[in-house]
């Protein structure tokens, strides 16, 4: 029982260890923490929906390895980034950045939201009493005198 | 105005309609990797050759300026779906006289050498790609992967997986008289 429940708890740490193996690592801290950070940006081009920095795939840790190589011979991180931009295109990137095709992806929450503010806003507006047009009126006596007309021949109606 | 207020409903839903129409395409595969090297010069490598094999190795020279077109394909031992395209390829060699070249991508060369011993092999050129950097210049996404490389060594063209059914048999071949026209 008790070798069940350690076994239990090794898969789950195991579960969330990240990919990243002892040997790829970066001797210095500063320059791992930025690889980290990169690699977190980067789309692992064979699971498509996980970051290279938590991803088992073989194709992951070249790219890992590349990274950090990039780091070591002084690149930027923009330049690391384009490093991959340059063979895979904006898909590789997490943030595709904001251009001519991405105008729609980027704008297109703000557009709906707001559309849908204003509308509110407009309905809640049209309701409130007193803004606008008047509230209710008070019937003139014509109406008056119209309406006691009505109410007594329904009376005179009645069996 | 308010004329226009109100019709925002309808050309909201006609806007997200057509999105999701576009999402609901067949033809597109939302799984597709696009790659950066379409239409651009193959990318600058030399990648030895694959140990006990006795054949070249292969680099981007061997690919320019060859004046037709070649098809270069990325293929491993450890990989299954390239056993089952190693027949379409020799045939395409044989029947053919398809150019091809070989990016052994992160294999073992013993395993590669054994491979190519037991299914015989159709290529001209093998390069041995063990840490599979060259692989990511090429901007592949997975094994098997094939290009088709015009006459002035320009990929035209980027087949991921398996070219077996024969739908992928007739793009690649579409691809490659395309390349041979340019030249």
């Amino acid at each position: 029982m008790r070798r069940l429940i350690l076994a239990l708890v090794l898969s789950l740490a195991a579960g969330l260890a990240w990919a990243v193996e002892p040997d790829e690592m970066l001797a210095d801290p500063v320059l791992e923490e930025r690889a980290r950070v990169l690699s977190r940006q980067l789309r692992c081009v064979v699971c498509l929906n996980q970051d290279i920095d938590s991803s088992n795939a073989g194709v992951a840790r070249t790219m890992r390895l590349l990274l950090r190589e990039r780091l070591v011979e002084g690149d930027s991180d923009a330049e690391v980034l384009a490093f991959f931009v340059e063979r895979y295109g904006d898909f590789v990137l997490f943030r595709p950045p904001l251009k001519g095709s991405t105008y729609v992806l980027w704008l297109a929450p703000f557009t709906i939201f707001g559309a849908g503010a204003t509308a509110v806003a407009l309905t809640l507006r049209r309701r409130r009493p007193g803004a606008g047009q008047a509230g209710p009126t008070a019937l003139s006596p014509e109406e008056e005198r119209e309406l006691m007309q009505f109410a007594t021949t329904e009376e005179a109606d009645r069996p | 105005m308010s004329r226009l207020l109100l019709a925002l409903p309808a050309l909201l839903a006609v806007a997200v309609g057509g999105f999701l129409l576009w999402g609901l395409d067949p033809a597109r595969d939302p799984n597709a990797v696009p790659s950066a090297r379409i239409a651009a010069p193959v990318p600058e490598f030399a990648l030895p050759p694959v140990a006990g094999t006795g054949m070249p190795g292969l680099s981007a020279a061997d690919l320019r300026d060859t004046g037709e077109p070649v098809l270069v394909n990325v293929f491993a031992s450890w990989c299954v779906p390239c056993r089952a395209e190693h027949a379409v390829l020799t045939r395409l060699v044989r029947e053919e006289g398809v150019k091809l070249m070989g990016l052994n991508y992160q294999d073992d060369p013993a395993d590669a050498a054994r491979w190519l011993d037991d299914l015989g092999n159709p290529y001209e050129r093998i390069g041995s790609d063990i840490e599979g950097r060259v692989g990511i210049d090429w901007a592949i996404s997975g094994v098997p992967e094939t290009f088709v490389i015009d006459g002035d060594g320009v990929v035209t063209f980027r087949y991921v997986g398996p070219i077996i059914e024969p739908d992928a048999q007739a793009e690649v071949r579409a691809a490659l008289a395309a390349a041979g026209a340019r030249s």
